[in-house]
């Protein structure tokens, strides 16, 4: 299977159901992605809870995975990454928002998922990234009194000396 | 936004019950916690009133160490992720990168692949029962899953030279053919397993002390299940009709024929009975792929990516250039990005692999499914009684090192 080029093109990408259900909530889609078989949405901050509810209705009931990127140094600098199933349509897809390194803060989806709870106390305590309306923002993996966020691309891999 | 200082106290005995409650801190040096976990119980005589779990202190920051290594060299850090399961965890990253790739693996690494991968779910599903009865009072059953576990670390390590830790998987295949003799010891295993499972199950599943302590016991509903993210066995006790090897095939899946078991009472002994089954399932997918493997070559060709034969290596100057070359430089991958989900015996083993186009990953994250599932172990305890906490931690199957990566 040689790789095909991906697709970013909206136009060619506007029917498929998981972006077309996005022109409900006008100016939350960013671009689009569809490449090795996998499709990737963007969508502006503001429209987090929204879009997600409506990906929601269409089936995206599932939230696989919460994660994050740092894309150090560029900017927009984070990219927080959920990954989302629909058990009846079989069908994944990636959805990113992009977070600001100087103050990097986004909604919390713990009011859809309370199972996300500790995904993004993981993000927060790696990445510093924070969620807005979490109820329990502490650290998780690191120890409490820990300097720094370690997945973050400026953070050596040696630790600090 | 208040600032990020204030995130860093943690009230650690803080109760909710008032001077009705105590808390009880249970681990992270505990036998049943089947690792190093430390519950805060929070009870009122001997009811659990809440329930909040402590991790981190197996975190050893393999997602960062990814990040400083050649791909072929993550390999063996996948194995050290879910230390029950090695197997799946290499299926998983492999897969992941033969698909930013776009490499094609020979059938007979395919078939090889499934094979041990059943092999590495018995293997993980016979601790988890071994512990879980150990955990509830019935000594017996351990002893005789480490008998038969045995005899699978003992085929591990004819293939990988190592039981536990195999790193046996290869981007684009697998590292060496299967020994001679190999075949014949497994089929051999897999010609008495299916009734020594049953004798797992005489043991138990009709015995009133494991049913008082396993029916009814860490209840949880469907909708629950699918609100804190759970998967695998833990969710399909629940009822939650969902296993990634049939709904969304990977490596080879859709040519195996097997049920998903699914019970729908939602308590410990539902999910032993998905895990009974599951047993029972893998057996036959190891039977169904060893009468299907087929002979030929157990990695692709792609000279650039997969090391050549020690053979060729040493008789062909191109060979050697290309050893040297990844050995030293790695092999570069093309930019982009790829969440492969696999169905490990705990659930979703999800990896989600950046690749910027150097010869180093650029992120690589593990979504454990022991992470998710932990989230359970609140609503399962509560109002239970705290020897059931015992009972709920088997159920889940927990592996600490997934958990904490």
């Amino acid at each position: 299977m040689p790789l095909q080029p991906a697709v970013t093109d909206l136009e060619l990408l506007k029917d498929r159901p998981p972006v077309a259900c996005l022109a409900a909530c006008p100016g939350a889609l960013q671009s689009a992605k569809f490449d090795r078989d996998e499709l990737t949405i963007w969508v502006d901050s503001i429209y987090l809870i929204e879009s997600l509810n409506l990906l929601r209705n269409i089936g995206f009931t599932v939230l696989a995975d919460l994660t994050a990127v740092d894309w150090f140094p560029s900017e927009p600098r984070f990219e927080v990454v959920y990954s989302l199933l629909a058990y009846e349509r079989h069908e994944r897809i990636r959805f990113k928002v992009k977070v600001n390194g100087a103050d990097p803060y986004i909604e919390s989806v713990t009011g859809l998922w309370a199972g996300a709870s500790p995904f993004e106390r993981e993000v927060f305590d790696l990445f510093g990234i924070r969620f807005q309306g979490h109820p329990d923002l502490r650290r998780i993996l690191m120890p409490d009194d820990w300097e720094g966020y370690p997945l973050r691309k400026d953070y050596p891999v040696e630790g600090y000396h | 936004m208040p600032s990020i200082d204030q995130f860093r106290s943690v009230p650690v005995v803080e109760t909710i019950g008032g001077d009705r409650t105590m808390v009880l801190n249970m681990g992270p040096q505990h036998p049943s916690t089947h690792g190093v976990l430390r519950l805060l119980l929070e009870i009122d005589g001997e009811t659990i009133v809440r329930v909040r779990p402590d991790i981190g202190f197996l975190h050893t920051g393999i997602e960062k160490t990814c990040e400083a290594k050649f791909y072929q060299q993550v390999i063996p850090m996948t194995d050290r992720i879910d230390y029950l399961c090695p197997m799946t965890n290499n299926f998983a990253y492999v897969l992941a990168v033969e698909k930013l790739l776009g490499l094609e693996i020979p059938p007979r690494a395919m078939w090889i692949r499934l094979m041990l991968n059943e092999l590495t779910r018995i293997n993980s599903h016979l601790v988890w029962l071994g512990t879980h009865a150990l955990d509830i009072g019935a000594m017996t059953v351990f002893l005789y899953c480490f008998r038969e576990r045995e005899e699978i670390l003992k085929m591990f390590e004819m293939v990988a030279g190592q039981r536990m830790m195999t790193s046996y998987f290869r981007v684009g295949g697998v590292s060496l053919d299967l020994p001679l003799g190999f075949l014949d010891y497994l089929k051999n295993f897999a010609g008495y397993f299916p009734d020594r499972i049953s004798q797992y199950s005489d043991l138990l599943t009709n015995n009133p002390i494991w049913i008082g302590r396993t029916k009814g016991v860490a209840f949880i509903t469907k909708e629950d299940a699918l609100e804190l993210m759970l998967s695998g066995p833990t969710a399909r006790g629940s009822g939650i009709d969902w296993d990634l090897r049939r709904d969304m095939p990977y490596g080879g899946y859709e040519k195996l024929d097997f049920k998903v078991p699914i019970e729908t009472a939602g308590d410990v002994f539902a999910r032993y009975q998905v895990r009974m089954g599951e047993l029972r399932e893998s057996i036959s997918m190891v039977k169904q792929a060893i009468a299907n493997l087929p002979d030929g070559a157990v990695k692709a060709d792609a000279p650039k990516i997969v090391l050549p034969d020690r053979e060729k290596m040493k008789t062909q100057m191109e060979s050697l250039i290309h050893h040297f070359k990844i050995v030293t430089e790695g092999f570069t991958v093309p930019e982009g990005e790829v969440y492969q989900g696999v169905e490990s015996p705990r659930g979703e083993m999800g990896y989600y692999v950046v690749s910027d186009g150097t010869a180093k990953p650029y992120r690589v994250h593990m979504r454990s499914p022991s992470f998710a599932n932990l989230n359970a172990i609140g609503v399962m305890c509560e109002h239970n009684l705290l020897a059931d906490v015992v009972a709920a931690i088997g159920s889940i199957d927990i592996v600490l090192g997934d958990v904490d990566r």
